[in-house]
C-alpha cells in the first residue's frame, strides 16, 4: 500500500465506480446474450403451433420465473443506460469529467423505470402471493 | 501491492491475419488494419439504435395494453400482421445479435489464454450466432397466423 501511485483514496480506477460499472456492463452483456439466444428459440415455437407457444410462454407466469424476468429487465435497463454513459464518456468533451455523476444519473433512471415496470410485469405474481 | 508489470499486448484483433496488413508507413511496419476501430464504433452506433428498439420492445410487451398478461400467439399474430413491427423485430434481432456476438468476442479474447481454447470458443460463438439469426429471420418472414393446433 506504500506505492507512490496510490494516495489515501486508492487508485483512480481500481475498486471505484468506473471499475464496477465496467464489471456490471460485462456481466449484464453476457447475460443478455444468452437470454437473447433462448428468447429467439422460444419465439420460434410460433412456427410449431399456437398451443405449444402459449404453453411455453405460460411458464413466465410462474412467480419464480417472473422474478427472474424482472431481474433480466433490470439487467437490460442497466446495460442500456450505462451503455449510453460509455458513449457520452467517449464522444462528449465533458464526458470523462462527469463520468461519476453520469453513473448516478444511470442509477436514478434505472430505479424510476424499474418502479414503473414492476406492477404491469408482476401483476400475476402479486395476485398469487397477496391476492391484489 | 504487486509490482509485476505485464507487457503482453491485448489479444483483440488477430495477430496471424493482421500480418497481411502492411503499413504504408514503411517496410517492416505491421498494422492491424482498422477492424478493431470499426468494431468499437459499431458497438456504440448499434447501442444507440438498440436503446430505442429494445426499450420500446419491453415497453410494448410489458407495460402497454394490460401488461404481460396479453402476450400469447394471438398477440404475436396481431403484431406481425404489420410490416412495421416485422421490420422492427428484424432490426432488433440482427443488431442485438451482432452487437452481442462482438461483445462476447471481446470477453473471450480477454479470458481465454490458450490459442486453441480461444479458437474453439469463438467457433462455437459464431456458429450459434449465425444459426440464431437465421432461425429468427425465418420465423419473422414465414410466420403463419392460421397455423393449426
Ligand atoms: C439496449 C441498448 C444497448 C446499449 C446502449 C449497449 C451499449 C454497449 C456498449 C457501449 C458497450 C461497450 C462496448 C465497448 O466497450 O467497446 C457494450 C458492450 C456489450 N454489450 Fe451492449 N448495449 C445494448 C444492448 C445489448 C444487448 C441486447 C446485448 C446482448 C445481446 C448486449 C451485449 C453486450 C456485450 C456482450 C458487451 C461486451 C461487454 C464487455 O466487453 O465487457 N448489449 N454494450
Amino acid at each position: 500500500m506504500a506505492s507512490g501511485a496510490q494516495g489515501a483514496k486508492g487508485t483512480l480506477y481500481r475498486g471505484r465506480e468506473g471499475m464496477w460499472s465496467w464489471v456490471a456492463q460485462r456481466v449484464t452483456g453476457v447475460l443478455l446474450f444468452f437470454f437473447l439466444f433462448a428468447h429467439v428459440l422460444d419465439t420460434a415455437l410460433v412456427r410449431v403451433s399456437p398451443h405449444t407457444y402459449n404453453q411455453v410462454i405460460g411458464t413466465y407466469k410462474n412467480p419464480v420465473v417472473n422474478l427472474l424476468e424482472v431481474g433480466l429487465v433490470g439487467a437490460v435497463m442497466f446495460h442500456a443506460f450505462n451503455g449510453l454513459r460509455i458513449i457520452a464518456v467517449d464522444f462528449w468533451s465533458k464526458g470523462p469529467k462527469y463520468q461519476r455523476q453520469l453513473l448516478w444519473v444511470v442509477v436514478g433512471l434505472w430505479a424510476v423505470l424499474m418502479l414503473g415496470f414492476l406492477e404491469p410485469m408482476m401483476q400475476h405474481t402479486f395476485h398469487e402471493w397477496f391476492g391484489w | 501491492m504487486s509490482t509485476h508489470v505485464s507487457l503482453e499486448p491485448p489479444r483483440t484483433g488477430n495477430p496471424g491475419r493482421s500480418q497481411r496488413y502492411r503499413s504504408r508507413k514503411g517496410p517492416g511496419k505491421v498494422t492491424r488494419g482498422n477492424f478493431e476501430l470499426y468494431s468499437w464504433l459499431f458497438m456504440r452506433a448499434s447501442g444507440v439504435l438498440l436503446v430505442f428498439l429494445v426499450l420500446g420492445h419491453l415497453f410494448i410487451m410489458m407495460v402497454t395494453d394490460g401488461g404481460v398478461e396479453k402476450i400469447g400467439f394471438a398477440f404475436v399474430a396481431g403484431r406481425w400482421a404489420s410490416p412495421w413491427w416485422q421490420f422492427w423485430d428484424l432490426m432488433q434481432l440482427w443488431l442485438a445479435m451482432i452487437h452481442g456476438t462482438n461483445g462476447m468476442r471481446t470477453v473471450i479474447n480477454d479470458y481465454a489464454d490458450k490459442d486453441r481454447t480461444r479458437a474453439i470458443l469463438k467457433g462455437l460463438l459464431y456458429t450459434a450466432a449465425v444459426l440464431t439469426v437465421a432461425l429468427g429471420t425465418l420465423v419473422i418472414f414465414t410466420f403463419d397466423p392460421s397455423i393449426k393446433g
